[in-house]
C-alpha cells in the first residue's frame, strides 16, 4: 500500500518522522495506541483468560495426548500431564476424581473463541488498511541485521531499559514477537481448534490431514496454547519492567504520561 | 471530551441502528432456515447459536471422513454407563430378539421394528471416527440401516424439523435436526467391526451421527419421535445434555 492511500491529516506536520521510527518521535498528538488497538487488546485479554480457564478444565477430563488420528486410554500416549482427572476412567495415579466441569467449559470456550476471532478479524483488517502492521510492527530492514538484533538482546540480558524511545515505539524483538503471535500462533490455535471439530473435518478434511489427524491437531493446539501462555507471562513481566503505570496508561488512555504537548 | 463532535455522535448512532436492524434481520433469517439451536437462551446462547448456524450452513451435505480398513483402532474404548438393570439383562439373555424400535410423532405410518426387521433392510457399513468431547477417540467400522431408510418407511410429514431419540436408559435422550436425520451416514447401528454391536458400545442399537461428538451417539435406542418442535420434550432444550450443562449441538 502506498503512503498516499492512507493519508492522515494529523500526520501532515509530523512528516519529517521516519515511518519505521526507531528514533524518538517528539511529543505528538497521535496517541501511542489507537482506540481500536486498545479496545481489541482488552477484549482479547478477557477472552484469553476465558479460553485458558475453560481449556484447562477440558484438558483435565483427558490429560493424555496422542499423535495421529486416534488415541484413548488403551493406546500409548505421546505424553501425559501429571495431574488428576475429572474422569474415573483415566489412569492418573491419583486416588481421587475431580468434578466434571466440561459442560460450561465447552460453552465458554467456544463463546470466547467467537468473540476473540471476530475481534481479531476487526484488528487484522483495520491493521492492514490503516498501515498499523506496516508502521508499528514491521521491523525496518536495518533493524533486522544480526548486529542490531543482538544489541537489543544484549540490552535485555543486562536489564538495560530502552529508555524514553521505547515508550513510543517497539524495538525489533517486540516487533518480531508480536508478529509471531498475531500471524503464526493465533491462526494456528484457531486452525487446530477447528480441526478437532468432527463437522468441520467433514467439510474441510484437509484442515485435519494437514496435521496428520485429529489427535495431532489436539496436541498441536495444546502446545500453541502453552506458547501463548509463555508469551503472556513474558509480556506482563516486560510491561512491569518497562514501567507498569506508563505502559498501562498507554494501553488504556492512549498516552504513556498524563501531560502531553 | 472535545473530540465527541456532533458528526461522531450521528455516525455512531447510525452505525448502532444499522447494527441492531442487521441483527434483527439475521435472527429472522436464521429462524426461517432452522439455524437457531434449542439451547439458544441464557448466557451461552450467542456462541452456541453462532457455532450451530455457521456449522449447519457449511456442513449441510458434507460427508464425515471414511477411513481404510487398516485405520480401524485395535483398542476401541467406551465410557461406562450406569447399570442397565434386570429388564435389560432379560432382553440380553434372549439375544435381544424382543428389542423394539418404535417410530412415532409426525409420521404417516407409526411403526415398531424388531432387530431382525431392521437387519433385513438395506444396510450401510462405514469406517468412521468417534470422538468424545473429553478428547479421546477411536475408529471403527459401523454397520446399520440408514435412519433415512427407516424414516422413509414410516413417511415423514413435511413440517418435521427434528428427530428425537430415546434410550433404554430413561434419563438419556437427544435430538438431531433433519439435516443430520436425513444424512446418508446417520445409521441405526447394530454391528461394529463385523460383529454384533457390543453392549459397552451401545448394543443392540445405537444411533451413529458421525459428524457430531460421542455423546450425541445415544446407546440402546428404543424410540424415535419425529417432531416440528422440541418444546414439549423435557425442559424444551432439545436433549438431556443441556439439562446437564452440555451443548445440544455437538459438531465441535
Amino acid at each position: 500500500m502506498r503512503e498516499t492511500a492512507c493519508y492522515d491529516p494529523r500526520m501532515a506536520d509530523a512528516a519529517w518522522m521516519p515511518t519505521r521510527a526507531s528514533a524518538v518521535p517528539a511529543r505528538t498528538d497521535t496517541p501511542r495506541h489507537t482506540a481500536l488497538v486498545r479496545v481489541t487488546h482488552w477484549i482479547t485479554t478477557l477472552c484469553f483468560f476465558a479460553l485458558l480457564v475453560s481449556g484447562i478444565e477440558i484438558v483435565i477430563s483427558h490429560p493424555r495426548f496422542y499423535w495421529g488420528e486416534t488415541g484413548n486410554i488403551f493406546t500409548p500416549a505421546l505424553f501425559e500431564l501429571p495431574i488428576p482427572s475429572s474422569r474415573s476412567s483415566v489412569p492418573t495415579g491419583y486416588g481421587y476424581v475431580l468434578p466434571d466441569q466440561n459442560g460450561w467449559s465447552r460453552y465458554l470456550h467456544f463463546q470466547a473463541a467467537w468473540v476473540v476471532v471476530l475481534t481479531g478479524l476487526l484488528y487484522a483488517v483495520s491493521g492492514v488498511f490503516t498501515g498499523h502492521f506496516r508502521k508499528t510492527l514491521l521491523p525496518a530492514t536495518g533493524d533486522l541485521s544480526w548486529r542490531a538484533v543482538s544489541s537489543v538482546i544484549a540490552n535485555h540480558l543486562r536489564f538495560k531499559s530502552g529508555g524514553e524511545a521505547e515508550a513510543w515505539t517497539y524495538n525489533v524483538l517486540q516487533r518480531l514477537t508480536y508478529l509471531l503471535v498475531i500471524f503464526v500462533l493465533f491462526p494456528l490455535v484457531i486452525w487446530t481448534g477447528l480441526a478437532m471439530s468432527p463437522a468441520v473435518a467433514s467439510a474441510f478434511p484437509f484442515a485435519v490431514t494437514a496435521f496428520g489427524g485429529q489427535q495431532s491437531a489436539r496436541t498441536v493446539h495444546f502446545f500453541v496454547s502453552v506458547f501463548l501462555v509463555l508469551f503472556f507471562l513474558v509480556h506482563v513481566v516486560m510491561v512491569y519492567r518497562a514501567g507498569f503505570r506508563s505502559r498501562m496508561r498507554a494501553m488504556i488512555a492512549g498516552r504513556p504520561y498524563k501531560e502531553h504537548g | 471530551m472535545s473530540n465527541l463532535s456532533r458528526r461522531t455522535l450521528i455516525t455512531t448512532g447510525l452505525a448502532a441502528a444499522a447494527g441492531a436492524s442487521g441483527l434483527a434481520v439475521a435472527a429472522k433469517l436464521a429462524q426461517r432456515y432452522g439455524l437457531i439451536p434449542p439451547d439458544h437462551g441464557g448466557v451461552w446462547g450467542a456462541g452456541e447459536t453462532l457455532t450451530y448456524a455457521f456449522q449447519r450452513m457449511l456442513t449441510r451435505h458434507s460427508l464425515a471422513r471414511e477411513f481404510p480398513r487398516s485405520q480401524i483402532s485395535k483398542t476401541p474404548f467406551a465410557n461406562e454407563v450406569a447399570p442397565l438393570g434386570e429388564e435389560f439383562k432379560h432382553l440380553q439373555a434372549g439375544a435381544f430378539a424382543e428389542w423394539r424400535l418404535a417410530v412415532d410423532g409426525m409420521v404417516t405410518r407409526p411403526a415398531s421394528f424388531s432387530l431382525a426387521e431392521l437387519k433385513s433392510y438395506p444396510s450401510r457399513s462405514q469406517i468412521t471416527h468417534l470422538a468424545c468431547e473429553e478428547g479421546w477417540s477411536f475408529i471403527a467400522e459401523w454397520t446399520g440401516v440408514p435412519l433415512l431408510h427407516v424414516l422413509n418407511l414410516v413417511g415423514v410429514l413435511p413440517q418435521a424439523r427434528y428427530v428425537v431419540y430415546f434410550s433404554f436408559q430413561r434419563d438419556w435422550w437427544d435430538s438431531i435436526d433433519m439435516a443430520d436425520a436425513l444424512h446418508p451416514q446417520t445409521l441405526v447401528t447394530y454391528a461394529m467391526n463385523g460383529g454384533e454391536l457390543p453392549v459397552g458400545h451401545g448394543g443392540p442399537l445405537r444411533l451413529r451421527v458421525p459428524r457430531q461428538l460421542g455423546y450425541k451417539n445415544v446407546k440402546y435406542i428404543t424410540r424415535l419421535t419425529v417432531t416440528d418442535s422440541l418444546k414439549r420434550f423435557g425442559q424444551g432444550l432439545g436433549s438431556a445434555s443441556p439439562e446437564g450443562g452440555y451443548a445440544w449441538y455437538a459438531g465441535i
